[in-house]
């Protein structure tokens, strides 16, 4: 697998570190215990897993070393879309 | 028929013409009392104990391909039972329990080999956390026996001991462990389950779970609807797309292992090896050929096929624990499509749908489960409650914070 990276052009995939689904979104720990709860269960556990199209974050270590974000069919090892995890920080 | 000397003596004599299929290939009922989804091991042994040792025969196994076409005929084979947590050992102890009686038992010939298994360490800490897992093992009634480096090279003069840049300073072994014919078992249970009145219907994928009033009354299939008082889903590395069926989302995620085999050589590995100071483990078969794999690829994948990365990677571990490895040539690469759970624990639960059962999570280490996989199923298939042996792995453990957390690396799937 080869991972087109919006810096470095097409790489091997060994030069890039997976960390997991782009997807889960770290709630609002404030509010109602109950809810933030079941909320933080969701975040940290629970994951769609679907076998189409799939958003992974990916890190280019050996590389540009920027963080991105991978759409990819887990089917087929396709990579669908690449793009930066984050626009720059402003200065 | 019976497998034994006489009826393998009277076939020779007839020319081996009177042998009959192992099992019966069954065309789909339009109900039964329990429905399993998934041929693998997991489903044909739940199916098989649901009907020897709980009496329920009204049953269907629906597989979408053929039976063991999935991580059963994928795997390495290895079976041990050296886990370290108490919510996983009383598992894994009884499914090795039950391998020690399994030919009899279901009378075929699943090659059940008690080789040993031996995890090496190359550290003081590593040494400490095995002695550790031992003694835990230990207090549970499992056999294990911590080996200095004298001890390993007693075993296996051909290791790594010289040069290596992780030098073996001993290991855990676990007599018992060893391996077993990974198809065999699936045509063992099938036939087993068969004989018992299980219909085992090939070719017939499930492609939604019926829900009326919350509770769960049949499933559709690409063979037409099925009705079932009771349905079970063991389908390995599909769990949460069919789980999805069911409305639910898990705690879980596909990812591919990988394995390989070389040429077959003479017998030179009596037992199971794994290097601890990379991840590469290597048995052979009885046909000779060296089977070994090492990490998943780490990454949501359902392609059944993995990268060449990891297949180098693998071979390194090889070459640094046994530099004579390097001569043999690889045969084959493939892949198998692993549902690594959260806490890199299995699951086996009800499910918030009435009359609806998981059997899932059982990442890259679920064949040594096989039959105890099936016996803890079955029984909640039949009694409506845990078996004692699976009472820890619950589905809600996850939101309880009582994750069984095996190797200590959080919720992270592809880490376990
Ligand atoms: C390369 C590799 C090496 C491994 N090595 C070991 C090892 O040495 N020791 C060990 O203990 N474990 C090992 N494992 C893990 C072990 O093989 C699995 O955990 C175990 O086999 C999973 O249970 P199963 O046999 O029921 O799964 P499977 O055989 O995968 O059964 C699931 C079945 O469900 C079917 N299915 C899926 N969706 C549907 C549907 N919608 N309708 C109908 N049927 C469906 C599939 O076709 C499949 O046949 C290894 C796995 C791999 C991939
Ligand atoms: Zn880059």
């Amino acid at each position: 697998m080869r991972i087109p990276c919006p810096y470095c052009g097409s790489r091997d995939v060994s030069e890039f570190s997976y960390l997991g689904d782009a997807a889960p979104q770290r709630p609002d720990p404030s509010g109602d215990a109950s809810s933030v709860e079941a909320a933080f269960f969701d975040y940290v556990y629970l994951r769609d897993n679907p076998a189409g199209p799939h958003r992974g974050l990916w890190y280019h270590g050996a590389g540009c070393r920027n963080w991105l974000v991978v759409r990819r069919n887990p089917s087929t090892h396709e990579i669908l879309e690449v793009a930066l995890a984050a626009k720059e920080p402003a200065a | 028929m019976r497998y034994s000397l006489f009826s393998l003596l009277g076939n020779t004599l007839g020319g081996h013409k009177g042998w009959k299929p192992t099992w019966r290939d069954a065309a789909p009922k339009p109900a039964y009392d329990v429905v399993i989804i998934g041929g693998g091991g997991h489903g044909l042994a739940t199916a098989y104990y649901l009907a020897s040792r709980y009496g329920v025969r009204n049953v269907a196994v629906l597989e979408k391909g053929w039976i063991g076409g999935g991580n059963m005929g994928r795997n390495t084979t290895i079976i041990r039972s050296n886990y370290l947590l108490p919510g996983n050992i009383p598992l894994y102890e009884l499914s090795m329990k039950l391998w020690e009686g399994l030919e009899q038992d279901f009378n075929y010939n699943a090659m059940v080999s008690q080789r040993g298994v031996l995890n090496l360490y190359h550290s003081d800490a590593q040494r400490d956390a095995y002695a550790r897992r031992g003694n835990a093992m230990r207090l549970h009634g499992v056999d294990a026996e911590l080996l200095d480096r004298d001890g390993v090279r007693k075993l296996y003069p051909f290791l790594n001991f010289d040069d290596a840049r992780f030098p073996i300073q001993g290991g855990l072994l676990q007599a018992r462990g060893g391996t077993a014919r990974h198809d065999a078992v699936a045509w063992g249970f099938a036939r087993g389950a068969s004989d018992r009145g299980v219909d085992i219907v090939q070719n017939c994928e499930v492609t939604g779970i019926t829900i009326v009033n919350g509770r769960v009354t049949g499933v559709e299939t690409t063979r037409g609807p099925i009705a079932a008082g009771k349905v079970g889903i063991a389908v390995a590395g599909s769990s949460s797309r069919v789980a999805a069926m069911a409305g639910m989302r898990l705690p879980i995620e596909s990812f591919v292992l990988q394995a390989m085999v070389s040429e077959g050589l003479k017998p030179i590995i009596p037992g199971v090896i794994t290097f601890g100071a990379g991840h590469f483990y290597i048995s052979q078969s009885d046909k000779g050929g060296l089977v070994f794999g090492g990490d998943l690829d780490g990454y949501n994948s359902y392609a059944q096929r993995g990268n060449l990365p990891t297949v180098e990677d693998i071979c390194e571990g090889g070459m640094a624990l046994m530099p004579a490895i390097g001569r043999a040539r690889i045969l084959r690469t493939w892949a198998g499509l692993c549902d690594m759970s959260m806490d890199g624990s299995p699951i086996i639960d009800r499910t918030p749908t009435q009359n609806l059962y998981l059997n899932a999570g059982w990442n890259y280490g679920g064949f040594k489960a096989t039959p105890g996989s099936g016996l803890v199923f079955a029984h909640l298939l039949a009694r409506d409650e845990p078996h004692p042996a699976a009472v820890e792995l619950r589905l809600d453990r996850f939101a309880r914070g009582a994750v069984i957390d095996e190797k200590g690396q959080g919720a992270q799937p592809n880490l376990h």
